[in-house]
Order: C-alpha cells, then sequence, then structure tokens
C-alpha cells in the first residue's frame, strides 16, 4: 500500500462543532441528561433536531446543541448488538460499569458510582443534549426545543446548569489554558518516534475513522453497505464497509463538586494552592516558558505564551513539584526522556542506555495520552478572601461538569485519571494523589495518599500532610458523540426491523 | 551479593480434579486473587528471602490457533504452576517449601497426576520443575533483607523529617545529610533499624557469571563469519514467513477480561501471567531459540540495574519452555494498571517485544523482526488479553512498593552510607527524601 499522496480532507459539516470549537462566545450553557420514553418520539426530535457541524460559518453563531448516546441509548434505540459491541468496551461497559474501572479511577469512597446523583441504575442517561448560547439565551433555546415529540420522548434525569466564571474555574484559577491542537491538515507524519514533547496531535485521537498517533485506525464499528448502513461513509482502510465511528468521539462526562472553601481554608496562601495547581492564579506556569516554540502551541492562541513550556529544566521538581495537577495532568514528555543526537543516539536511547537519574523515563510519552477538554463550570464564584469567611446557611454547589473528547477512552481519559492523576506512585511519588482531584482513600494495604510534596533548592523537601478531599465526583458517564451521518444512521437502524 | 534465581514446578492436573482446586486455591486468598501471607496450605510471608510467589491452573485458550497454519490442534492438559522469585538458589527454596509447607503443598498436589498419597513433596516439585529460557530480575543482588531495611530506613527518614521541620527547614543538603547520617547511626545503635552490609558473592557464582557474560561473545567473534550468514539467512527465511503468518487478534469476551480485572489494581504492583504457542515449523523454533537467547543474555549480563531497556516497571520476569518448546509461558510482576503497562512496553520496548514475542502464533505482523507488530496497539493488546490467564493466588512479600520505590530506597541509603557527598549529588540526594 502506498502512502496517500493527498491528505483527504475532513468532512466538517460531517463532524459535530464541539470537537473543533470549544464555544467561548456561547458562555451559557446546560446539559440535559435524558431516557428515552418513548423510542418513536425520540427518534423523530433527534432527527429534525439542529445539531451543529464543524464546518466553519460566516457569523458566529448564537446556539449549538450536541447529541450523544450511552451505549444503553444505542441499545434502546434499536442498534443491533453487534454493532453496539464493536464500539469500544470500556463505552460498552460503562464508566460504571464494572468495579475494576471504578478502582482505576478513583471512584471510590465518596467517590463511588453508588454515591452519585446520576449515571448509574435508573439514573443512567441514554441520551445527552449538550445545549450552547450567548449570554442569557439557553433558557430560550432549551424551551424552543422542547415540541410535543420531546415531551413524548423523554424523560429527564438531570438539566445541568453551568455559570460562566469568566475563564477561570471555582477554584479560582485561569483554565484551559493547556489543549491539545488537532492536526486537522495531517503536518506530522505519524511513523517513527517523536523524541520530544508536542502539541500538535493526530485528528485520529479525537475522531475515529482517522489515523491516531500509532499510525493506525482505532477500533470502532464498521458494516456492511446496505439499508441504514448506505447513510454512513465508507471506513477510509476498507472501502467496502461503512464506518458507524467515522468524524464521531467519545465524550467523557464527569460531574465534579469542588469544596472552594475546604480548598482556601487548607491552602490559605496563593503560593501553596499555586503549587497545588502548578501555575499562579493568572494562569502563569511555575517554570519558565521553553526557549523555542513547542509544535502546536503557537496555535493555541490565545493562551499560548502560558502553554509554551516543558519540565525539562526542572527536573528535580523544585519549581513546579511533580504532584502539582498540571504536572500530573501532563508532564509533557516525548518519546524519550533525553532528545537524543544522531542515530547512535536513538539507539541508545532506545536500548536504555541514556543519561539515568532516578525521574527519567517514569512518565510515558504524553502524545499517546491527551485529551479534549470541553467541560464548563458551574455554581457562583467565590474568590479566595470570601472562600475563607463563614459559609452562608445554604451554600450553593459549585464545581465543574468535566467533559473531554477522546478516540480510545481506555488509553486516553482512563490512562490519564488512572495512571496520572489518581495514582499514589506517579512519577515516583510516595503517598500522593492529585492535589486538586485526588480521593484520598487510603490505597490497599492502608498506604495514605494524602500528602503533597514541594522540593526545593539546597534546602529539605516541604512536604504536607492531611490534604482534605477538595473534589468530589457525583456522575458520570461514557458517551459516544456520532459525526452526523452516523447520527441518522443511529436513528434509522432500528426501523429497519430484523433482517 | 546474593543473587536471585527463580523456580517454576508445573505438573498436569488430574481430570475431574479442577472445582476442587480451584476452591483450595479460592482458600489461600485475603482478596480476589491476592494470597493470604499466613494462608495454611503455603504461607508465603513465612518464607523471608521470597519476593513473590503464585500459583495458579495454567489453561490455554488458543491452543485452537495452529489450525490457522492447517494443523490439527494438539490437546494439553491443565497444569497447576507454582512459581516464584528468590534470593539465593531456587533448589534450596524448594527444600525450604516443602519443609515447611509440605502438608499444603501434599494437598494442592493430590490434584495432579502422579502424585499419592505419602509421595515425597520435595522430589515431586524437583520432578516438574521447568527452567527458564529467560529470568529477569530488576535489580540483581537486591535482596529482601535489604527492601525490607531500606523501606524501613526511607519511612524513619521522612517520620525524622516531618518531625524537625524547624531544623531541617534551612539545611541545605549537605548538612542534611550530616543530620540524617548521625539520626541514622543513633537508630542503628538503639536496635530500632537494621542496615545488614551486602553479603560477600559467592566465588562459584561469580566464575559462572563471568564465563557465560565473556564466552558467547568470545564464540561470536570467532565464528563471525558463520554467525553473520546464519543470522542473515535466518533472517531473510523469517521475512518471508512475516508477509503470510496470520494474525489472531480479536477482542476478547469482555467478561473473560473482566473476571482478570477483578484481581488486578489491589496493589501498586500486579501480576501477569500468559501462555500461547509457537509458530509451526523449524524456522520459527530455530528463531525463537535465538532470540530467547539474547534475551537471556541481556537480562543477565545487561540489564539488570533497574530497567529492561527503558522499562522500569517490572520486578521479575520470566519466559519458560513448556511442551518440548511447542507452548511459551511468560508471566511478570509488573507496577501500574495493565493498560499502562501494555503501554509503556509498546512505546519503550516495542521492537523488544516484537522480537520475543513475534514467534508466537497469532501476533500482529511484524516487519523484519522488530518492526511494526506491537506498533498496531489495540491488536498487540487484543492478543495480550486473549493469552493473559487467570492469576488464582499471588503473592508479593513488598505490597505497595513500586520498582520506583525500591530504587529510591536504595539510592537514600546508598546516600547515607556514604561518608561525604559532593554538593551536586547531595542536592540530587536530598531531593529523593
Amino acid at each position: 500500500m502506498n502512502a496517500t499522496s493527498a491528505v483527504p480532507a475532513v468532512e466538517y459539516d460531517d463532524v459535530q462543532g464541539i470537537v473543533r470549537f470549544g464555544y467561548k462566545h456561547l458562555t451559557d450553557a446546560r446539559y440535559l441528561l435524558l431516557r428515552i420514553a418513548d423510542v418513536r418520539a425520540a427518534r423523530e426530535w433527534m432527527s429534525a433536531a439542529p445539531v451543529a457541524t464543524a464546518a466553519a460559518a460566516a457569523t458566529l453563531p448564537e446556539t449549538a446543541l450536541h447529541v450523544a448516546f450511552t451505549a444503553a441509548g444505542l441499545r434502546e434505540l434499536g442498534v443491533p448488538e453487534e454493532v453496539v459491541g464493536a464500539f469500544s468496551s470500556e463505552f460498552v461497559s460503562g464508566i460504571a460499569g464494572h468495579e475494576s474501572r471504578s478502582r482505576r479511577l478513583g471512584d471510590v469512597g465518596a467517590n463511588a458510582p453508588a454515591t452519585w446523583d446520576w449515571g448509574v441504575g435508573g439514573a443512567e442517561p441514554h441520551v445527552l443534549v449538550a445545549l450552547f448560547a450567548v449570554p442569557g439565551k439557553v433558557e430560550a433555546f432549551s424551551a424552543s426545543l422542547r415540541n410535543e415529540s420531546w415531551g413524548r420522548a423523554f424523560s429527564q434525569i438531570a438539566s445541568l446548569d453551568t455559570s460562566d466564571l469568566g475563564g477561570v474555574e471555582p477554584f479560582g484559577f485561569t483554565d484551559g489554558i493547556s489543549q491539545p491542537v488537532i492536526d486537522w491538515e495531517c503536518i506530522r507524519t505519524l511513523r517513527g518516534n517523536k523524541p520530544s514533547y508536542g502539541n500538535l496531535v493526530a485528528i485520529g485521537e479525537f475522531l475515529l475513522g482517522y489515523l491516531n498517533e500509532y499510525d493506525r485506525y482505532t477500533e470502532r464499528p464498521l458494516v456492511d453497505p446496505g439499508g441504514a448502513a448506505d447513510l454512513l461513509p465508507p471506513a477510509e482502510e476498507d472501502c467496502k464497509r461503512r464506518d458507524v465511528g467515522r468524524n464521531g468521539t467519545y465524550l467523557v462526562f464527569r460531574d465534579l463538586r469542588q469544596d472552594v472553601r475546604g480548598f482556601w481554608s487548607f491552602a490559605q496562601s496563593d503560593d501553596l494552592a499555586g503549587a497545588f495547581v502548578g501555575r499562579r492564579r493568572n494562569g502563569d506556569p511555575l517554570v519558565p516558558a521553553a526557549a523555542g516554540p513547542i509544535e502546536g502551541v503557537e496555535k493555541a492562541a490565545p493562551g499560548a505564551p502560558q502553554n509554551n513550556f516543558t519540565y525539562a529544566g526542572d527536573p528535580q521538581g523544585v519549581l513546579c513539584p511533580f504532584g502539582a495537577h498540571i504536572r500530573r495532568a501532563n508532564p509533557r514528555t516525548g518519546d524519550f526522556p533525553n532528545v537524543p543526537s544522531g542515530p547512535i543516539g536513538v539507539v541508545a536511547e532506545m536500548l536504555g542506555f541514556g543519561k539515568k537519574s532516578f525521574h527519567d523515563d517514569l512518565t510515558s510519552s504524553v502524545r499517546f495520552h491527551r485529551v479534549l477538554r470541553r467541560g464548563r463550570e458551574y455554581g457562583p464564584g467565590l474568590s479566595p478572601q470570601e472562600a475563607r469567611m463563614p459559609p452562608p446557611a445554604h451554600e450553593p454547589p459549585r464545581g465543574l461538569r468535566f467533559v473531554c473528547l477522546n478516540a480510545n477512552i481506555a488509553r486516553q481519559f482512563e490512562f490519564l485519571q488512572n495512571a496520572w492523576i489518581s495514582s499514589d506512585s506517579f512519577n515516583g511519588l510516595i503517598g500522593e494523589s492529585d492535589p486538586l482531584l485526588g480521593d484520598r482513600e487510603p490505597a490497599p494495604g492502608g498506604r495514605a495518599t494524602n500528602a503533597f510534596v514541594a522540593n526545593r533548592n539546597d534546602a529539605a523537601r516541604r512536604r504536607i500532610v492531611g490534604l482534605p478531599r477538595f473534589v468530589t465526583v457525583t456522575g458520570g458517564a461514557y458517551f459516544f458523540l456520532p459525526g452526523l451521518r452516523a447520527l441518522r444512521y443511529v436513528l434509522r437502524v432500528g426501523t429497519e426491523g430484523a433482517k | 551479593m546474593t543473587s536471585q534465581s527463580a523456580f517454576f514446578v508445573m505438573m498436569p492436573i488430574r481430570p475431574n480434579a479442577h472445582d476442587e482446586l480451584a476452591a483450595l486455591l479460592e482458600g489461600m486468598n485475603a482478596a480476589p486473587g491476592h494470597a493470604d501471607p499466613q494462608n495454611a496450605l503455603v504461607p508465603f510471608g513465612a518464607f523471608n528471602r521470597l519476593h513473590f510467589a503464585r500459583v495458579c491452573v495454567l489453561r490455554d485458550n488458543t491452543v485452537g490457533d495452529v489450525a490457522a497454519y492447517g494443523i490439527a490442534p494438539t490437546s494439553y492438559p491443565d497444569y497447576l504452576a507454582l512459581l516464584g522469585d528468590v534470593d539465593g538458589s531456587a533448589d534450596s527454596f524448594l527444600s525450604e517449601l516443602a519443609d515447611h509447607a509440605g502438608a499444603g503443598l501434599a494437598t494442592l498436589f493430590s490434584h495432579c497426576e502422579g502424585f499419592g498419597p505419602g509421595d515425597d513433596v520435595l522430589a515431586f516439585m524437583r520432578q516438574h520443575g521447568a527452567g527458564a529460557a529467560a529470568a529477569y530480575v530488576n535489580w540483581r543482588g537486591r535482596t529482601m533483607l535489604q527492601v525490607r531495611e531500606e523501606a524501613a530506613i526511607r519511612e524513619a527518614v521522612e517520620a525524622f523529617l516531618d518531625r524537625n521541620v524547624a531544623a531541617t527547614a534551612s539545611a541545605t543538603p549537605l548538612e542534611l545529610h550530616a543530620m540524617l547520617r548521625h539520626f541514622l547511626s543513633d537508630e542503628i545503635s538503639a536496635g530500632r533499624l537494621t542496615m545488614t552490609p551486602e553479603a560477600p558473592t559467592p566465588w562459584g557464582w561469580l566464575f559462572a557469571n563471568a564465563l557465560s557474560a565473556v564466552v558467547p561473545v568470545l564464540l561470536l567473534i570467532l565464528l563471525a563469519p558463520l554467525a553473520i550468514a546464519g543470522g542473515v539467512i535466518l533472517l531473510l527465511l523469517v521475512r518471508r514467513r512475516e508477509a503470510r503468518d496470520p494474525e489472531i487478534c480479536p477482542r476478547v469476551d469482555p467478561a473473560y477480561r473482566e473476571r482478570i480485572a477483578f484481581t488486578e489494581d489491589r496493589d501498586v504492583t500486579n501480576a501477569f501471567s500468559a501462555v500461547g504457542s509457537l509458530k509451526p515449523g523449524p524456522v520459527r523454533r530455530v528463531m525463537s531459540i535465538v532470540g530467547l537467547w539474547i534475551l537471556s543474555y541481556a537480562v543477565q549480563h545487561i540489564y539488570g540495574a533497574g530497567r529492561l531497556a527503558r522499562v522500569r516497571t517490572i520486578h521479575f520476569a520470566r519466559w519458560v519452555w513448556i511442551d518440548q518448546k511447542r507452548r511459551l509461558v511468560f508471566m511478570s510482576n509488573y507496577d501500574g494498571s495493565l493498560e499502562s503497562y501494555m503501554d509503556d512496553f509498546i512505546n519503550k520496548a516495542g521492537f523488544g517485544l516484537n522480537f520475543v514475542f513475534g514467534n508466537g502464533i497469532g501476533y500482529p505482523k511484524t516487519r523484519w523482526l522488530v518492526s511494526d507488530g506491537c506498533k498496531d496497539e489495540q491488536k498487540f493488546k487484543n492478543f495480550l488479553h486473549r493469552h493473559q490467564f487467570y492469576t488464582d493466588v499471588w503473592y508479593n512479600a513488598h505490597p505497595g512498593l513500586t520498582a520506583a520505590d525500591l530504587e529510591r530506597n536504595a539510592r537514600v541509603r546508598a546516600g547515607l552510607e556514604a561518608t561525604s557527598l559532593r554538593p551536586d549529588d547531595a542536592g540530587a540526594w536530598a531531593a529523593l527524601l
């Protein structure tokens, strides 16, 4: 097989817009978690729903709507079992589908699915409808969609509101700076090693049906043509088959409640809070900018200057603690611990004969573990000063509707959450978990996970113990966010009856 | 230095004895798949020089794969496998095991072919032992005594620093080093900590090790023309087969994977057990023998200080031929989740994976032995999930300690042993505390 000479253009009008856009101007958002009450009415409503695409419009839209399904939802709509079963096994099993998954994700103790407001049992959604609108308009947008067929189609588990805190997450830190940039034009070659960290990532990491960072196609259902399948695009690697996944992706939803008062009464100072996060409150990283531009960062404007860094200059974790949230969530490592020079250097690195300090090579190359974050905050803002004052009688909840997109849940979201965020042995650390997100449950065997260590230059490390839990998981689900043609297929295939 | 060795015994299970045996194995556990160190049958915790052990039913669900080559599958019995990693010689450990857990082992073996009431447990184990084609040790010479002592030292140092924040906060690394050396010597005098010096290396071991390191290299140099010609021919022969060998990498039944996953991630370290058949024909057979020999040389003489190529998460691993080299068993003890273990290997040592496992039936297509293969990440993971089998009983003598933890603890101890440090080294050392 020859390498494709011309890169096929991405069919933006077949991709849901949220994959390409963060909708910064659509600050008013709402997530509706629905169960299907009447399949026919649900099909009718969704067939007419104005799902936003990734095609760029001449003017910024005033609203955007997105639709995604859980595996239970696909089944409810009559998608054949062999098609549902060919999606990723994590998606089919569900975020709370197995005790071992919950254990790996840190969904234990106060985070256990049994305690969730939504996500399991009768509160497992079939459909997610995500609404975005310009300020103050989401209520009207939502009302306009609730026609007669909606009323019959769905029973609502929850309507999750969001709030616009002006680019700041509830603890008060500028958020959303670090995002991977999708290599839409396929500028990078995917064969071979990528010694240094880059921010430009293969389309196939965020959309099914395209080449991923391994230069391969991620597993997804491919079906034979005929009937509803004729609505689908052909699979890129097998033109005789139709691709249910093409232009779709998985959407991971985790509802996170944040204890803002608890956070600031424990952290007290901006310095310690900043060490927990790895950034100052204005978003500046604790390590200096990289000497040169990092591939893909320059495109991520306007956050680019605050995203153009790695930890190469801070090998002892003195400037930014190893356990800081952003150093866990994205260790910014390339394929090799040291960038080798020349072919002999590459072979030496591959065979493990490079420089050997305690920390090198303890974290994986990040390009296989990126996610595209699309979450929104909820609850009223609370400044650190206010947070340290006594709470009112009725404290409103605050937090993050964490949403991320990825093509391989196991290798991207679950890996990140398990090996980096919740691991008590990440990067050789002991007894720590993510200072923001950690569940603080003792690890098996009773080992504590509530410490935080900041190394210092020429002095003993500063070790803090007894971190309380600042974030609690209150719901979650794995959804499939289909391409627009796949959406039509999903809505039609169940009407065809048994063949 | 006391070197580590691996023991492995494996005996066919009697027909109809499976259920009873499974119940016995289940009874040895404190948590799913995790041995109770004090269990009545084999109290692993009583053996001070034991690092890891497992007892499991070796069942191969992939024996039918050979049909892809038009060959009728052989039917193999299920085996009971008992294995572990110890300080010192494996055989002397088996005697120790027979002495202290003879009755329990006899109960287990009574479900196996050829073991009758009153039979000698040790003789039976020796008769059914299988040597490893290759055995990897994360850190050659690190004994369980050292692991325990160093873990205690690190914890004591941590507690000391936590107690003396005011006094240590402004200390330079060199001052800190002096303070901690003082503290350590007090603790040792008071008998609260011990720091046993390394045992002398037996001359016999040193000699044998040096011989096994040098002789192959000398032979290779002497026979270079022959070796090169042979190597090239073998490579070309394998290359011809690579293109047409079938891939067998379907996803496993989720229930099969979930049963195994239920035992995983209950500790920072996990057990992995897998079995599979070799591709038929003499070319693959020769290739895999050569491949495992090279691996064995590498793990014996090149990698034995915390890294297998770039991988730092494996404590012990072994490759064992069974059934006249028709099948290969792979077992390891690794840190982190299975997903991250597989990623680690694919991304850091993919060439090695391909080289060693590429001779297995159904392995994702390789090119020139080391390329591609596991880079087809999902096929490779499916392949592994399919060949993985359930580890009924697994014992880890140091739960909660990753291989990186063990390395750090050793570095902390080495620093404390040094009477003086250079300022640069002191800084790096202090950052480990």
